[in-house]
């Protein structure tokens, strides 16, 4: 039995309404423990005052450098003693969660009997760059509640300049768009910089997130730094049965409007079934007696609409790989930026695929280590430089795929323009 | 004395999904054919083998205390298969073998206070961060404010009637760590940081700090006979950059630390290619613990949204298809001069063209 609780008018208020209150579930903890009676005094204080009240400072497990969000009160008296003295550490623990986020109830029984024992029973499942978020542990505690963690078989996350968690959809685990093992990839990349993880030395965040489709369920392309985004080559794989199953519960009108109208690059066509012929770089498919669908894939940008739309009558092709972009970032401080193509496609099947995969990432993390300014992103050193010398240090050439447009300025040296052309045209011939 | 020894990290780093997953999962994985929605909330996949997977989604409050994750896990046990999932948007999500399993576990759920639905064209959970409750630099709660608007989104989240999915994100602070939604909330501060010149020597890098403002508003001075920092107030923008680095620099203000809100951001390729988000209103107060003044302004979006955009248009479409000065009108939205921009690259959100909708 804890000590009495503070009033909490506004909180309190947080009770009331159908969603799940984190509100209430403190208070429950808050039954057996000291701490969380006051970190809800100090949450009310915030909420009074309409101010935060915590500072960083210093706090880590034996030989890592990063992974713990450390917390110290700032709520004082004039004396300078903390308001809420048994809440006045309260740090936080990332801790990097199976690919997918997949669990089984008894390890998350055994996560919520150490976050019990050690902290003080938050945990958020998960945190905006994909940890589990064990919220709420003194000083002292940290390192037994790693230690703890750390023996159930998982590790600690980024924090700092930093490799950083990473995350990865549902995927192949229960998803008909993945175009690769997201997964694999996943733990491939992200295992090979546990050092770049627990010992932050880089100039600024490096983030990877890995989506199975071009949906991005995973955000990478506005927030990672190295975004690997599945995508295919081949033709759109269709099925008559359920495209067939589709338009008889949709009709005409869905059709045209919904799949055929909203295609961005119109490589879709309606035709009558006399007309509809597959091959070569079209799909087609019957839809009913006398319609069916043709797709241009040579058109088709691979934007995910039509298969949305049509789950299961369209698919994703079987030549599968991923697109690489690189540079994904929010506003600080030169705008937002989205991540840009790198790697137009490359294939990700095979543990081959994957350590290119590892040795492509090894490459740009050792170019922004040794380039980048401090607290400078990927994505602004990049800026910074162009594109063309970035791809000039990974040793990769350029595409027109990489850019929306040409340049639309004549302010540029092109002094070595023959010799470009002439490795083109050799390159060319040498192909042929 | 000898040093008590040290337990050494097991440096495992990211743990193998496979020991957790639904054997239907284990067993197809990489093997899905398709899928289709039952009702909402409920997902049924379909594997080439023929196997059948439906998964029920719920909504959390993701901060979530021990007790309600060992309620959630008694819920996986006797209702579902013992596996779960969590979405990037904290739902969590059951995987069960049966369809006849759906509708106790869907009970089951909704009895425990765990909202089902949040899949499709819904209003899906507001992805956010950590606020007042964790974070050391937030102008507003996180936890609070999503739970105040999603009481208010629930009937939404758990029905599939949006004309596309609709994501939103709250952000405490310009950062912007709740990230590119349809709808964001994001603060915004009007006036520089307040500076307790008597902690800046000792407390901050000072170059550093110099070199994190985008303006170049900051520069060292002596205050008082102390080595410091001031900030040409005229050039600041206020963006609270230089705020992490150096706490006193306050820029938070429990007056002055508005709300702005955000639209059209998407980062899927579908249709269109991904959009960032754009400012459409701001100077909402920091209105605790409900925060109505911004639910009202959401709502209001969320409406025009619904009643006027077309099957599959997500937020960013159907502005692209109607125009800004419509979606100004319809959701009676002031269009200030302040929402103009005139950062970096401002000109490419000007209209270069003759392009005007009557």
């Amino acid at each position: 039995m804890a000590k009495a609780m503070y009033p909490t008018p506004m909180l309190d208020q947080l009770e009331s309404g159908p969603w799940p209150s984190f509100v209430t579930g403190l208070k429950r903890l808050a039954q057996d423990k000291d701490y969380v009676v006051d970190l809800l005094g100090q949450l009310e204080h915030s909420y009074r005052t309409r101010k935060g009240y915590w500072k960083g400072g210093t706090v880590g497990v034996f030989g890592y450098g990063g992974g713990v969000i450390p917390r110290f009160t700032e709520a004082k008296d004039e004396r300078n003693q903390p308001l809420f003295p048994a809440a006045a550490e309260f740090h936080t623990l990332r801790v990097m969660p199976p690919a997918g986020m997949h669990y089984d109830t008894a390890v998350l029984r055994k996560m919520a009997d150490i976050w019990e024992q050690h902290g003080s029973g938050l945990i958020a499942f998960h945190g905006q760059s994909g940890d589990i978020m064990f919220q709420g542990a003194t000083t002292e505690n940290v390192q037994p509640a790693f230690d703890a963690i750390n023996e159930l078989g998982f590790d600690l996350g980024g924090a700092g300049p930093a490799v950083r968690t990473s995350m990865s959809c549902v995927g192949a685990a229960r998803c008909e768009q993945s175009c690769y093992d997201e997964g694999s990839a996943h733990r491939a990349v992200v295992n090979s910089f546990l050092d770049d993880i627990h010992r932050p030395s880089l100039p600024y965040k490096f983030k990877f997130k890995f989506s199975g489709c071009p949906n991005d369920c995973m955000n990478s392309i506005q927030r990672a730094d190295m975004a690997v985004i599945g995508t295919w080559r081949d033709n759109i794989r269709t099925d008559e049965a359920l495209a067939r199953r589709w338009f008889a519960k949709h009709g005409m009108n869905e059709l045209v409007n919904d799949v055929v109208a909203r295609c961005p690059t119109k490589a879709i066509q309606l035709k009558e079934v006399r007309e509809l012929r597959a091959g070569g770089t079209v799909s087609a498919v019957a839809v009913s007696d006398s319609h069916g669908l043709a797709i241009e894939n040579s058109d088709c940008v691979r934007c995910m609409h039509c298969i949305n739309v049509m789950t299961g009558a369209l698919a994703p092709g079987a030549d599968k790989g991923a697109t690489i972009l690189v540079g994904g970032k929010r506003t600080l401080k030169i705008g937002d930026l989205m991540g840009t193509v790198v790697v137009p496609f490359m294939k990700l099947a095979s543990d081959e695929d994957r350590a290119r995969l590892v040795e492509l990432g090894q490459q740009i993390i050792d170019f922004f280590a040794e380039n980048a300014l401090e607290h400078e992103r990927t994505g602004e050193m990049i800026e910074r430089i162009g594109l063309v010398n970035f791809l000039d240090a990974l040793g990769i050439e350029v595409d027109p795929n990489m850019v929306a447009a040409p340049r639309t300025n004549p302010y540029v040296r092109m002094d070595g323009w023959d010799e470009e052309v002439a490795k083109i045209a050799a390159r060319k011939a040498a192909a042929a | 004395m000898s040093q008590p020894q040290m337990r050494r990290a097991i440096e495992s780093g990211v743990p193998d999904n496979k020991p957790f997953l639904h054997p239907l999962l284990a067993k197809n994985y990489g093997h899905w054919k398709y899928h289709d929605r039952p009702r909402p909330g409920v997902l049924h996949h379909v594997a080439h083998s023929g196997d059948e997977v439906w998964t029920v989604r719920a909504g959390t409050q993701r901060q979530m205390d021990v007790h309600t994750i060992r309620r959630l896990c008694d819920i996986a046990d006797t209702y579902a298969e013992g596996h779960v999932r969590f979405t990037i948007r904290s739902n969590i999500e059951f995987m069960v073998s049966a369809a006849a399993k759906v509708a106790p576990l869907i009970s089951a759920l909704e009895d425990g206070g765990f909202p089902v639905g949040g899949t499709g064209n819904s209003v899906a959970m507001i992805a956010h961060t950590q606020g007042w409750l964790h974070c050391d630099i937030p102008g507003t709660d996180a936890s609070g404010a999503v739970k105040a608007l999603m009481d208010e989104l629930i009937d939404e989240f758990r029905s599939e009637q949006m004309p596309n999915r609709v994501h939103l994100s709250t952000s405490c602070c310009e950062i912007n760590c709740g990230g590119q939604a349809d709808i964001a909330i994001i603060v915004q501060h009007t006036k520089p940081p307040k500076i307790n010149h008597d902690l800046v020597a000792n407390v901050c890098e000072r170059p550093a700090v110099v070199a994190r403002c985008p303006v170049a508003a900051i520069r060292p001075a002596l205050v008082n006979g102390k080595p410091s920092l001031e900030v040409d107030e005229k050039k600041c923008i206020c963006c609270g950059a230089c705020y992490p680095p150096c706490p006193p620099m306050q820029i938070n203000d429990p007056e002055h630390s508005k709300l702005a809100i955000w639209v059209g951001g998407k980062n899927s390729n579908a249709r269109a290619k991904p959009t960032f988000m754009k400012m459409v209103a701001a100077g909402l107060p920091n209105h605790p613990p409900r925060w109505p003044e911004v639910a009202a302004v959401v709502k209001t979006i969320l409406h025009a949204y619904k009643q006027d955009a077309r099957p599959w248009e997500r937020m960013s479409d159907w502005i692209d298809r109607i125009g800004w000065p419509r979606f100004f009108e319809r959701t009676d939205l002031p269009f200030t001069r302040y929402l103009i921009d005139d950062w970096r690259g401002a000109r490419a959100n000007l209209n270069a063209s003759t392009h005007i909708r009557f």
